[in-house]
C-alpha cells in the first residue's frame, strides 16, 4: 500500500469520525416520537409529513403492536414487490423508454422485484440495456428510498421494544418509514446528488449520445437519471447500479472525489445508527460499545481485501507482469479494476460494501484475488453488521449482541439480561430462528445449485473459484446485499428464482423474529442495575459480542469457505 | 388476514405517494438543478471537436492505430461498447485469464518494441471492471511514448509533455490513482500535428 | 483478594460436618455401577430424543454401525479398523453423556433409598370425634384426621400438633441428631412424616395427604423425577438445538460443494464431522448439571421446591435476613452478670456456671466459659452432683448438688413460677434488671439458688449478648459485589437496630418489623424490578413467603411457612440464604461455562478434520494441519477421541460446579472467558494431537 493510499484510507476515517456523531444525534432525534418532541427541521419537515398522513390516511398518533408493526410492513412490502414488477413488465407500454427496453421475463422481473423491494438490489441484468428510464425512476429508484426507510423503521422499533417497559406498542411503522425518507433520506439524497452531478455523474433523460470517434468509428454513450439514483444508491444502502458496472462506470463514479464521498455515503448512516441508538436508550457507551465492534470487524475485513489486491496476483508475475506500487502505476491486481481507483480504493469499497449490505462495486469482486475475495465473502457472511445495512445492519448486530449477553450472563450466574430487559427463552427462540434464516438461505441454495447440472452452467470460472461464485451469490442475496461474483450467470430461472426465494429469507426471515423480540421486550419492566448484572458496554462485553458474530459465522462458512477461496489461495 | 388486508390500504397509499414524491419529484429536481448548475457534466461530460461529438472524456474508447496511445482491454461488448459496460469477472487462477494475460504481455511488447523480459504494467494487459475505464497508468503510457512518437515523427518529449498535461493527477495528493486519460490524450496529439 | 464462599467458611461448623455426612463422594463405586447400568437404558430413543444433541448423536452411532457392517466386506483391512472406531467412539459419546446423568441422578437415587426406608408404612391411632382411637394405616390417612402418637412411635404423616409437646427425632429427614422440640400452637407445631416422638405424646392434625407428603416431595426432588428444565436451561436448549441445526446444515452440504470439489467425503466421515461440531459437551452434560444444581443444595439440606426457585435464588438482588440467628448468633452469648441486692457477682457467677453445665446449648457454654474466664469460678468437685437438663415443660437447667443445693436458671417467666412455687420471693429489683437487658436488645436468664431448708433465692440476672457473628461484614461485602443488596430485618427498635446494622455492614434494615412491614418492603423492592429472596418461619411470615422471589421457610417452622416458601432448609439456618443465592449463580454459571466451552472447542475440531477429509483430492489444503496429525484417519478418529472423552473428563466439573468466586459480575465473566473461552480453544488442540499420538501408537494409520 502506498503511502497517499494510506492517507486516503485515514481521511476517510477522519471524514466519518467527524460527521457522524452529529449524524448518530440527529437520527435520535428524528425517531423521538414522543408528545412534543423537537427535532431540526421541523418546520420544513412537519408540513410534508402532514401531507403525506392526510393522503394515505395515516393516524400518526396510533401506535402499533409488534404484530400490526410487522404486517404494516409485509403489506407494504407486498405493493411494492407488485409495483416494481409491473412496471418491468409493462415498461415496453409506458414512457420514458428511450432505448426501447423490451418487457423482462417473469421469473427475472420477480427476482428484480424482490431484490429491490428487499433492499437487496442484486442485479442479474445489465441496467443500461434491461430496464427502461421510468422504470428505474419510479420502480428502482422509489424501493432504494422506501426499502431503506422501511429497514429502517424496523430498527427503530427493536429500539423502542428495548427502551421503553411495559407497554405493549413499538411506534407507528407508517410514521417511522416517513419520517426515516423525509428528513434523512431525501434531504441527503438532494444534495449527494447535486454534488455527484459536479464531479460528473450524468443526469438527463437521453437515450443514446452517439459519438464519433476519431479513429473513424461511432461509439454510444449512455444517458440517463443516474446522478439522482445514485445518490440514494450510496444513501439507502441499496447498490443496484443504474449501469451493469455499478460503480465501477465513470458515469457513476467518475474519479477521487465521487469515489471518496460515496464511501462516505455508504458508510456514514449505518455507523450513525449506532450512535443514534446510544442515545434513544439512554445510555451512549452502549452505541459506542456497538459502534467500536462495528469499526474493528469492518478495518480487518478492509484491511485484508486492500492488502490482498495491492499484492496482486502471482500467477499473472510469472507471465512477466509488473504490479509493483510505484509513482506511475497503481499496481496490484489491476484486472477488474479501473486504473483511476487501483487495490487500495477498490479494496476500501469492497470492504464498505459487503460490510454494509450496500452491494454496489467499483471493481469487480469476481476477479478479487482469493484472499481479497475470501474478505469479501466473509465479511457478508457474518451477517451484515459492521456496520451493516440502513437499520437492519443494527439490528443484526443487537439480535448477536442478545447472544453475547445471553452467554455472558450465564457464565456471572444470572438470569441473561440487556439493558434491564431479561433475555428468556421466548426471545433465545426468536434469537435461534433469527440466526438460522440466513446459513439455511446460503447453504442450502448454493449446495443445491452446485448439485444440478444446469445451475453448474452458469459459472464462469472453473474450480474452486467457481464455487465461491455460487456461495457468493447466495451470500450475497440471504445478506441482502446484492454484490456479485458476476461471472456467475445469475439470470437463468433456477438463479433468478432461488436468489429471490433466498432474499426473501434474507429480508423477511429476520426482521419478523427481530420484530417479535422487540415485542417481547417492549412488555418487560427493567431490572436494575447493580454489580452483579453484566456490564454491556465495556470492552469485554465487545471482545465477547465480535467473538459471537464472528465464531457463529466462523463454524458456519468454514468448510464451504475451504473448499472455496482458502483452497483457492493455497494453491497459488 | 383482515389485519393484513386492512393495511393494503395505506400501504398502496403510502407507495403511491413516495412513488411521486422520489421517483417523479425528486428526480425531476435533481435533472433541473443539475442542469442549470453543471449542464456539461450532467450531460455526461462530452468531448466536440470541430463540433463534433467525438466521445465523453469519461468513457473510454477503442484506440487501435499505432499513432494513438492505447486503452486497456476492455470487456464492454466487443471493447468499450457504450452500452455494455462490464469487467471480464475472470477468476485468478481462471486459466483463461493467464494465457490471455501472457499473449497481451507478448503481444504489449512486440507492438511497443520492448526486451522480451520486460514486465509490462499491469493495467496494459488486465481488463477493468467497466470495461469503459478512459484512462491507463503514466508506467503504460510511458512505455507507449516511443511508438506514438515514432509514428507521428514527433519528438519523444513532446508526447511525453502531452502525456504530463493529460493525466489526473490525485485530488487532494490522496484520492484516486494518477492516471492518463486517452481519449484527451490522443486528441491532443492530433492537435500537436 | 476475593475470598471463596465455600460451606467450609460458613460457621456453623456442625451443618458442614453434616453435609459431609449426608454426600457421597463424587465417584462413589456403587453409584458408578449403577450409572453405567443405567447409560445404557438411557440409549432408548424414546428418552434421548429429549436432547436434541445427543439424539442426533445416536443417529450418527446407528448410521455409522450399519455402514461399518454393511462395507465389511467391501472395505480394506484399515478402512474397516477406521469406521469400526468412530462408531465404536461415537457410542461411547451417547454413553458418556448418558452416563453423566446417570450419575448425577445416581447420587439423588442414594439419597431417596435412605429416605424411602423411613417411609415405610406405619399404623396411625386416629381419634375419632367421639374419643375413640381407631387403627388405620398411614396410607389411608385423610386431611383433618387427629393422630395420637406417643414417645417412641413414628409420625404417620406431615401435620401439626394441635395437643400436647414433645421431642422429635427429625434425623431421618434433617440428618441433625440432636431432638428437637414440637408443641402445639405458636410457630414450632409442625411435625414431618417419618419423624420419631422420643418423649411425651401428641396430637397430630394430618395436614397432607399421603403420597403428597413432605417426604413424598423430597423423595422425588432428590431422585429428579419430578424434575422439570428450568427457564434458564430451556432458553439454552433452544439455543443448543439451534446450533445443532447450523451444523448440520454446515455438514449435510458440504457433501455437495465437497463432490462439486471431486473430494466426495464417505458418510461416516460427515458423520463424524457433525458430532465433534455439535455441542455435545453441554448437550451431553446440560441435564446433570441441573440434576447437581439440585443435588447441591440438598447436600446442604435445602429442598427446593423448583428449579425456577434456584435459578430465582441466582438473580437475587435483595436478601432479607433476620437478625437474629443470621446476622447476630440465634444463641446469645453471656456478656455479663447483674446480681440483685445483697449478691456479690462472684456469688452469682458460681450458682450461673453450675446450672449451665448441664447446658449445652450455646448460650449455656458460654456462660460457662464466660464464668470462668471473669470471675474464675471452677467446676464443682462434687462428685454426686446431678445435672438436671433443660426439658420443654420446665424450660430451666440446673443441678442438684449433694447436699440438696439445688440451683436453676431459664427465662424470666419460668423462674419466677419456679421460685412462686417454691415459696419464694421475687425480688422487686428484678424486673427493672430484665427490662433494661431486654430493651438493648439482650436477654435475660434468671438464676435461683436453694440451698434445703431455705427459701429459693433469685440471685441475679445473666445478660445474654446479641453478637454479630465474625465474617459477616466480609460476607455482606461480597454480596454487594455480587450486586446483593443485604437488608435486616428484626423486632429491635430502631436505635439497636442501627446499632447492630451498622456493626454488621448490612445495607440496610428494617426494624421494629412486623409481618406486614415485611410485606410492604418485599413489594417495594419487587416493583423496582428486584428479585426478593427472605427466610421465615411463623405462620404470619407465610404471606411474605409466597411473595418473596425465593422464600426460604425453616424446617422448625409451621406448616403453613413451609407451603408458602419454595424452599424450605432442613437446618433452620438463616445463614442459608447466601448459600443458596450462591448455589443458584453457580448452576448458570456451570451452564454457560461449558456451552463457551463446547462452542469453543469447534474451532480446533475444524482444523483437525477439514484438511483430514480433502487433503487426499487437494493436498493444498493439508497447509491448514497445523498440528500436523499423522493421517487423515487418525485425525478424524482423535477428534472424535477427544469429543468424547472431554464429556467425561468434565463430569466432575459438571457435578460439582464451577468454581464460584464472589466479584462483580465483570470480572466473573472475564475469568470465566478466559477459562473456558480460551482455554476451550486451546485444550482440544493440545487433546487431539496428544490422542493422535497414542492412537498412531497404538497402530490406527
Amino acid at each position: 500500500m502506498s503511502g497517499s493510499s494510506l492517507f486516503f484510507i485515514l481521511a476517510l476515517c477522519a471524514a466519518l469520525a467527524i460527521t457522524v456523531p452529529p449524524l448518530g444525534a440527529y437520527l435520535a432525534q428524528v425517531y423521538d416520537t414522543t408528545e412534543g418532541a423537537k427535532a431540526p427541521g421541523d418546520r420544513v419537515f412537519r408540513p410534508i409529513e402532514r401531507l403525506i398522513y392526510r393522503l394515505t390516511r395515516v393516524d400518526e398518533k396510533r401506535e402499533q403492536r409488534w404484530s400490526t408493526y410487522t404486517i404494516s410492513l409485509l403489506a407494504f412490502s407486498l405493493m411494492s414487490l407488485l409495483a416494481v414488477y409491473l412496471f418491468q413488465r409493462f415498461q415496453t407500454h409506458l414512457p420514458f423508454n428511450p432505448t426501447s427496453a423490451t418487457a423482462v421475463n417473469p421469473a427475472g422481473a420477480f427476482n428484480v422485484a424482490v431484490s429491490f423491494m428487499t433492499n437487496t438490489n442484486w442485479q442479474w441484468y445489465s441496467g443500461e440495456v434491461a430496464m427502461s428510464h421510468l422504470t428505474q425512476m419510479v420502480g428502482l429508484t422509489v424501493q432504494n428510498f422506501v426499502s431503506a426507510g422501511a429497514g429502517m423503521a424496523v430498527l427503530v422499533a427493536l429500539i423502542r421494544g428495548i427502551s421503553r417497559r411495559g407497554q405493549r406498542t413499538l411506534g407507528n411503522f407508517w410514521v417511522d418509514m416517513t419520517r426515516s425518507i423525509v428528513r434523512v433520506l431525501i434531504p441527503l439524497s438532494l444534495i449527494f446528488a447535486v454534488v455527484l452531478i459536479s464531479r460528473g455523474v450524468i443526469q438527463n433523460f437521453h437515450g443514446a449520445t452517439t459519438a464519433h470517434t476519431i479513429e473513424g468509428a461511432t461509439q454510444s454513450i449512455p444517458g440517463g437519471p443516474v446522478a439522482s439514483q445514485e445518490a440514494i444508491k450510496q444513501i439507502g444502502s441499496n447498490g443496484g447500479g443504474f449501469f451493469n458496472a455499478n460503480s465501477a462506470h465513470p458515469f457513476e463514479n467518475p474519479d477521487g472525489w465521487s469515489n471518496f464521498i460515496e464511501l462516505w455515503a455508504i458508510l456514514a448512516i449505518p455507523f450513525g445508527f449506532a450512535l443514534a441508538y446510544g442515545r434513544m436508550v439512554g445510555d451512549r457507551r452502549q452505541g459506542k460499545l456497538l459502534i467500536t465492534v462495528m469499526i474493528v470487524m469492518w478495518a480487518a475485513f478492509s484491511g485484508v481485501a486492500v492488502l490482498a489486491e495491492g499484492n496482486g496476483n502471482p500467477r499473472l508475475a510469472t507471465v512477466g507482469v509488473d504490479q509493483s506500487i510505484s509513482t506511475t502505476q497503481a499496481g496490484g491486481n489491476m484486472e477488474g479494476k479501473d486504473v483511476r481507483f487501483g487495490p487500495a480504493e477498490c479494496g476500501t469499497w469492497a470492504g464498505a460494501t459487503t460490510g454494509t449490505s450496500n452491494g454496489s462495486v467499483n471493481c469487480m469482486h469476481d476477479s478479487f484475488t482469493p484472499l481479497g475475495g475470501l474478505s469479501t465473502l466473509s465479511h457478508m457472511m457474518l451477517g451484515e453488521v459492521s456496520p451493516g445495512g440502513l437499520g437492519v445492519g443494527l439490528m443484526g448486530l443487537l439480535i448477536h449482541a442478545l447472544l453475547a449477553v445471553f452467554i455472558a450472563g450465564l457464565m456471572v450466574g444470572r438470569t441473561p439480561e440487556y439493558l434491564g430487559k431479561k433475555v428468556q427463552a421466548a426471545e433465545m427462540k426468536l434469537v435461534t430462528i433469527y440466526i438460522l434464516m440466513m446459513p439455511i438461505a446460503l447453504l442450502v441454495f448454493a449446495a443445491a445449485s452446485v448439485m444440478l447440472k444446469s445451475a453448474q452452467a452458469s459459472i464462469l470460472n472453473p474450480g474452486a473459484h467457481g464455487l465461491s461464485e455460487v456461495l457468493y451469490a447466495y451470500a450475497s442475496a440471504a445478506n441482502n446485499n446484492g454484490s456479485a461474483f458476476a461471472g456467475l450467470n445469475a439470470g437463468t430461472q433456477w438463479y433468478t428464482i432461488t436468489q429471490g426465494i433466498a432474499m426473501l429469507i434474507g429480508r423477511f426471515g429476520l426482521i419478523i423474529p427481530a420484530l417479535a423480540i422487540g415485542g417481547s421486550f417492549v412488555r418487560k419492566q427493567r431490572v436494575p442495575e447493580t454489580s452483579g448484572t453484566f456490564p454491556t458496554h465495556t470492552a469485554l462485553y465487545g471482545v465477547l459480542v465480535l467473538g459471537v458474530v464472528v465464531i457463529v459465522a466462523g463454524l458456519t462458512f468454514f468448510p464451504a469457505l475451504a473448499l472455496g477461496p482458502i483452497v483457492e489461495h493455497l494453491s497459488l | 388476514m383482515r389485519a393484513f388486508l386492512r393495511q393494503l390500504v395505506p400501504a398502496f397509499l403510502m407507495l403511491a405517494v413516495f412513488t411521486v414524491i422520489t421517483g417523479v419529484v425528486y428526480p425531476l429536481v435533481v435533472t433541473a438543478v443539475g442542469q442549470a448548475a453543471f449542464k456539461d457534466k450532467a450531460d455526461g461530460s462530452l468531448l466536440k471537436v470541430d463540433g463534433v461529438i467525438v466521445g465523453s472524456t469519461l468513457i473510454g474508447q477503442t484506440f487501435a492505430e499505432p499513432k494513438y496511445f492505447h486503452p486497456r482491454p476492455s470487456n464492454a461488448g466487443k471493447g468499450y461498447d457504450g452500452y455494455a459496460s462490464s469487467g471480464t469477472n475472470l477468476g485468478p487462477t481462471n486459466p483463461v485469464l493467464i494465457d490471455a494475460v501472457k499473449q497481451r504481455v507478448i503481444d504489449y511488447r512486440t507492438e511497443n518494441n520492448l526486451p522480451a523480459t520486460l514486465p509490462v504494467p499491469v493495467d496494459a494487459v488486465t481488463s477493468s471492471a467497466s470495461g469503459l475505464d478512459p484512462e491507463i497508468s503514466v508506467a503504460n503510457a510511458d512505455l507507449q511514448a516511443q511508438r506514438v512518437a515514432t509514428t507521428r515523427n514527433l519528438p519523444l518529449e513532446t508526447v511525453q509533455k502531452l502525456i504530463t498535461s493529460n493525466t489526473v493527477g490525485r485530488s487532494l495528493g490522496m484520492l484516486n490513482e494518477p492516471g492518463v486519460n486517452v481519449l484527451t490524450l490522443n486528441v491532443a496529439l492530433d492537435q500537436a500535428k | 483478594m476475593t475470598a471463596t464462599l465455600t460451606p467450609e467458611s460458613e460457621e456453623h461448623s456442625s451443618a458442614a460436618g453434616k453435609n459431609t455426612k449426608k454426600s457421597a463422594s463424587l465417584f462413589d463405586p456403587s453409584i458408578v455401577k449403577g450409572a453405567t447400568w443405567d447409560a445404557l437404558k438411557k440409549l432408548d430413543p424414546r428418552t434421548m430424543v429429549r436432547n436434541p444433541v445427543m439424539f442426533v448423536v445416536e443417529i450418527g452411532s446407528v448410521l455409522t454401525t450399519v455402514l461399518f457392517f454393511q462395507h465389511l466386506h467391501d472395505s480394506s483391512g484399515d478402512v474397516n479398523k477406521f469406521s469400526g472406531l468412530v462408531a465404536a467412539w461415537l457410542w461411547f459419546t451417547v454413553l458418556f453423556a448418558n452416563f453423566a446423568e446417570a450419575m448425577a441422578e445416581g447420587r439423588g437415587k442414594a439419597q431417596a433409598a435412605a429416605l424411602r426406608k423411613t417411609r415405610a408404612d406405619t399404623t396411625a391411632r386416629v381419634r375419632q370425634p367421639d374419643g375413640t382411637i381407631i387403627e388405620k394405616s398411614s396410607a389411608l390417612l385423610a386431611v383433618g384426621d387427629l393422630c395420637v402418637v406417643t414417645a417412641g412411635e413414628v409420625i404417620p404423616g406431615d401435620g401439626d400438633i394441635v395437643e400436647g409437646i414433645a421431642t422429635v427425632d427429625e434425623s431421618a429427614i434433617t440428618g441433625e441428631s440432636a431432638p428437637v422440640i414440637r408443641e402445639s400452637g405458636g410457630d414450632r407445631s409442625a411435625v414431618t412424616g417419618g419423624t420419631r416422638v422420643l418423649s411425651d405424646e401428641v396430637v397430630v392434625s394430618i395436614s397432607a395427604k399421603p403420597g403428597e407428603s413432605f417426604l413424598d416431595r423430597m423423595i422425588a426432588l432428590v431422585e429428579g423425577s419430578s424434575r422439570q428444565k428450568t427457564p434458564n436451561e430451556i432458553a439454552l436448549s433452544i439455543l443448543l438445538a439451534g446450533l445443532t441445526i447450523i451444523f448440520l446444515l454446515a455438514v449435510v452440504t458440504l457433501q455437495p460443494f465437497a463432490a462439486y470439489s471431486s473430494a466426495h467425503q464417505p458418510i461416516i466421515v460427515l458423520v463424524a464431522l457433525l458430532v465433534c461440531l455439535i455441542p455435545t459437551t453441554i448437550g451431553g452434560l446440560l441435564s446433570a448439571i441441573g440434576i447437581a444444581g439440585m443435588d447441591r443444595l440438598v447436600q446442604r439440606n435445602v429442598l427446593a421446591m423448583s428449579g425456577r426457585a434456584v435459578e430465582a435464588a441466582g438473580d437475587v438482588s435483595t436478601l432479607l435476613l433476620d437478625k437474629t440467628g443470621t446476622i447476630t448468633y440465634g444463641s446469645r452469648q453471656a456478656a455479663e452478670f447483674l446480681p440483685v441486692h445483697g449478691v456479690t457477682e462472684a456469688e452469682l457467677a458460681e450458682a450461673a456456671l453450675a446450672s449451665s453445665l448441664a447446658d449445652e446449648t450455646p448460650e449455656g457454654r458460654s456462660i460457662v466459659v464466660f464464668a470462668m474466664d471473669r470471675y474464675g469460678v471452677a467446676k464443682t468437685t462434687d462428685r454426686d452432683a446431678v445435672m438436671v437438663p433443660f426439658t420443654a415443660q420446665t424450660r430451666m437447667s440446673g443441678m442438684d448438688f449433694s447436699n440438696g443445693r439445688q440451683v436453676r436458671k431459664g427465662a424470666t417467666d419460668s423462674v419466677k413460677r419456679y421460685c412462686a412455687e417454691l415459696g419464694g420471693e421475687v425480688p422487686l429489683e428484678l424486673t427493672p434488671i430484665t427490662d433494661s437487658v431486654s430493651r438493648d436488645g439482650a436477654t435475660p436468664l434468671v438464676v435461683i439458688d436453694q440451698t434445703p431448708g431455705n427459701k429459693p433465692r433469685i440471685l441475679g440476672v445473666i445478660r445474654l449478648k446479641d453478637t454479630v457473628k465474625p465474617g459477616m461484614t466480609e460476607r455482606f461485602d461480597q454480596l454487594r459485589a455480587m450486586g446483593i443488596r443485604t437488608i435486616m430485618i428484626t423486632g429491635d427498635n430502631p436505635l439497636t437496630a442501627a446499632a447492630i446494622a451498622k456493626e454488621a455492614g448490612v445495607d440496610d434494615f428494617l426494624a421494629e418489623a412486623t409481618p406486614e412491614d415485611k410485606m410492604a418492603l418485599i413489594k417495594r423492592e419487587q416493583e423496582g424490578g428486584k428479585l426478593v429472596a427472605m427466610t421465615g418461619d411463623g405462620t404470619n411470615d407465610a404471606p411474605a413467603l409466597a411473595q418473596a422471589d425465593v422464600g426460604v421457610a425453616m424446617n422448625t417452622g409451621t406448616q403453613a411457612a413451609k407451603e408458602a416458601g419454595n424452599m424450605v432448609d432442613l437446618d433452620s439456618n438463616p445463614t442459608k440464604l447466601i448459600e443458596i443465592v450462591e448455589i443458584g449463580k453457580q448452576l448458570l454459571i456451570t451452564r454457560g461455562a461449558l456451552t463457551t466451552f463446547s462452542i469453543a472447542n469447534d474451532v480446533a475440531k475444524y482444523f483437525a478434520i477439514i484438511p483430514a477429509m480433502f487433503s487426499g483430492v487437494i493436498p493444498v489444503l493439508n497447509d491448514l494441519n497445523i498440528m500436523h496429525l499423522h493421517s487423515p484417519r487418525s485425525a478424524i478418529l482423535a477428534a472424535v477421541i477427544f469429543n468424547a472423552l472431554i464429556i467425561i473428563a468434565l463430569v466432575p466439573l459438571a457435578l460439582r460446579g464451577v468454581k464460584f468466586v464472589a466479584e462483580a459480575a465483570g470480572a466473573v465473566l472475564r475469568r470465566n472467558l478466559l477459562i473456558y473461552g480460551l482455554g476451550g480453544i486451546i485444550a482440544p488442540f493440545i487433546g487431539i494431537k496428544v490422542i493422535d499420538l497414542i492412537i498412531v501408537a497404538l497402530g490406527v494409520k
